[in-house]
């Protein structure tokens, strides 16, 4: 009989020191990833960096400036373009739609879309966007964006929108307005919290975004703020420096990425703490 | 809220309120936003559409020259005169390799994590322990791949690789798949920095399915003395079996379409080697490193990989999503 205990008793240990251990391993990578990014990153961030284009090789110095608009100015056209789509049929499964046969197949392909590979999504605007339009450009880059911002806002919207309580939309029909009226003025002033959020999570997925920019915006070495050509980003310029033997493009790569993490991570760390407050249990 | 208040007052306060006209501002108003609503959640549809045909009508030229063979042929040879001889198989090959082993490291540790957040953790910690395994998926891919490069790449190559080597230098097949000469660039590395990457995937959504346990079910466990491991193994688990699923399917269609963190660190090779320490590529790898000074048949084969991508996590994705919706109507039941 003892033997029987002391054997459970062993085998409960062992996988408990597992989980333990799994935990320490997960939350180990993390570390150790920001720690590698802020060493390598830290070092080469300097006032030049947000004032001055990127070098040329062989050149010391220079920054990032053009990259950094440029992803700002793509970023911002992708989330203006990706919300108010992604709010409005959001808005839609949610609220007109809720019981209809539609509303679940699109549910369906909105979940296949959000986790598409984003390569995909660069491989169809190239085909969409790029060959019509006859070359690579920052539009191209923005609409690249925009469709991933699309299937993000949907899903935070929709389970945002069926968490708004049920006698509030018909306390304000009962007063006798329109539907259209109870959402925007009710649904969302009540909800609005969440979905704030969902943009958010939406910004912070897109300004890292990488391979759908790469034969969409493609890059520029030099200003650019023309949406029709070119345009440079973070994301590309840091892929196209770090395979360079060049030292200082390499410093220049790991200085990239250090702010790309940190403007990711404190989108994610905002909208998270924007959900919480609301997030009715 | 407050407008609503404020409405009637200015009403009142107008005299030339055409209440006839308002009412049709009012309908006119509630239409349009229906439609806008309805023509965006039907945009969903669409994009799915333009993407699936954007990517037939770019592999068109490739389906016609390669037929199935695509498939089959391991050469890659896209500067090839007069017809490059361009196959699939290599890429396949990586994508299918890398993602398989990622999983075998992913699924036990993420698990793991799981279980340890539901059942082990002190209460204070874990919130911050899940919040920081959940940002860990929101670090940019690039940022992985970069770092597999710089930091763990030659790592594995200096400290782990001639090692496992020398381990398995007498037995068979295993010395076939750990061979030299340990790399920067390989399989292997890209398969454990994949493992990293889908390891947040893999517990954020065990977490969320553990806890739709019925406490009682577990108390009840807990109540006969079971220990923490027969309640995990015989209540928890069996429980919550198709979300785990689901969320581990879930994890490998992120595995499958992974491209940043590949590209940088797996080497870019067509030739398939039975080692997991030689450089190998996987599809989206192929992809993102040769799309852009690509054209005519040589990018009509990419499109074509792309498109075979996308059947692929197509099919993984309906599978996890399928399991996942079995579970919610459990759990809303």
């Amino acid at each position: 009989m003892n033997s029987i205990y002391a054997s459970r008793r062993r085998s409960d240990k062992i996988i408990k020191v597992l989980c333990y251990a799994a935990a320490i391993f997960g939350v180990g990578w993390l570390c150790l990833i920001l720690y590698t990014l802020l060493v390598n990153g830290l070092v080469g961030l300097h006032p030049r960096i947000f004032t001055q284009m990127t070098p040329p090789p062989g050149v010391q110095d220079g920054g990032l400036l053009n990259a950094i608009v440029g992803s700002l100015i793509m970023t911002s056209i992708g989330v203006a373009i990706g919300t108010p789509l992604g709010l409005f049929a959001g808005t839609w499964l949610a609220e007109y739609g809720r019981y209809s046969k539609l509303t679940g197949v699109i549910r369906f392909v909105n979940d296949i879309l959000l986790s598409a590979p984003s390569i995909i999504i660069g491989l169809f605007v190239y085909g969409a966007i790029v060959v019509p339009m006859g070359g690579f450009s920052g539009i191209a880059g923005s609409i690249a964006l925009a469709v991933i911002v699309i299937p993000v806002v949907v899903r935070t919207t929709e389970d945002m929108l069926n968490l708004v309580p049920n006698h509030l939309r018909e306390a304000a029909s009962a007063l006798g307005m329109p539907r259209a009226y109870v959402i925007t003025k009710v649904s969302y002033s009540a909800a609005r919290a969440g979905l704030i959020t969902g943009v958010l999570l939406a910004t912070a997925r897109v300004a890292g975004e990488t391979a759908p920019l790469l034969f969409t915006a493609l890059s520029n070495q030099f200003w650019s703020v023309n949406l029709t050509s070119t345009m440079a980003n973070l994301p590309v310029t840091i892929n196209n420096f770090v395979n360079n033997p060049d030292p200082n493009w390499k410093q220049l790569a790991w200085t990239g990425a250090l702010l790309i993490t940190v403007t990711v991570l404190s989108l994610n760390i905002i909208a998270r703490t924007l959900g919480a407050e609301r997030k009715p249990k | 809220m407050t407008d609503m208040a404020l409405e009637p007052a200015r009403a009142a306060a107008e005299p030339a309120f055409d209440r006839a006209r308002a009412l049709s501002a009012f309908k006119l108003g509630d239409k349009t936003f229906f439609w806008v609503t309805r023509l965006s959640a039907l945009f969903v549809l669409i994009i799915l559409g333009g993407i699936i045909v954007s990517l037939i009508i770019g592999a068109w030229p490739a389906i016609r020259t390669y037929g199935f063979d695509f498939l089959f042929t391991q050469r890659w040879a896209p500067s090839l005169q007069p017809t490059p001889i361009l196959g699939a198989l290599g890429p396949i090959y990586g994508t299918i390799v890398t993602s398989l082993i990622a999983m075998a490291i992913a699924i036990p540790v993420g698990l793991g994590i799981a279980i340890f957040l539901t059942e082990l953790c002190p209460m204070p910690l874990r919130q911050p322990i899940a919040v920081a395994i959940e940002l860990l998926a929101g670090i940019p891919s690039i940022i992985y791949g970069m770092w597999g490069f710089f930091v763990l790449g030659p790592f594995l190559a200096d400290h782990f690789e001639p090692a496992i080597v020398s381990a398995f230098e007498n037995v068979p097949i295993l010395n076939t798949i750990f061979q030299g000469p340990a790399s920067n660039l390989s399989l292997f590395n890209a398969a454990l920095v994949l493992s990293i990457m889908i390891l947040p995937f893999i517990t954020a959504i065990s977490r969320d399915v553990f806890a739709t346990v019925p406490p009682v079910l577990k108390e009840a466990a807990y109540g006969v003395g079971c220990t923490t491991w027969e309640v995990v193994r015989n209540v928890v688990l069996p429980y919550t079996r198709v979300g785990v699923i689901g969320g581990v399917m879930l994890a490998l269609g992120r595995a499958l379409g992974e491209t940043m963190a590949v590209t940088f660190i797996i080497g870019n090779s067509f030739k398939i080697s039975g080692s997991l320490f030689a450089p190998g590529t996987t599809i989206s790898a192929a992809i993102a490193s040769e799309f852009a000074e690509s054209d005519g048949l040589h990018q009509s084969a990419l499109i074509l990989l792309g498109l075979l991508l996308f059947v692929l996590t197509f099919c993984v994705l309906t599978a996890a999503r399928l399991m996942l919706r079995r579970l919610e109507r459990k759990a809303g039941a």
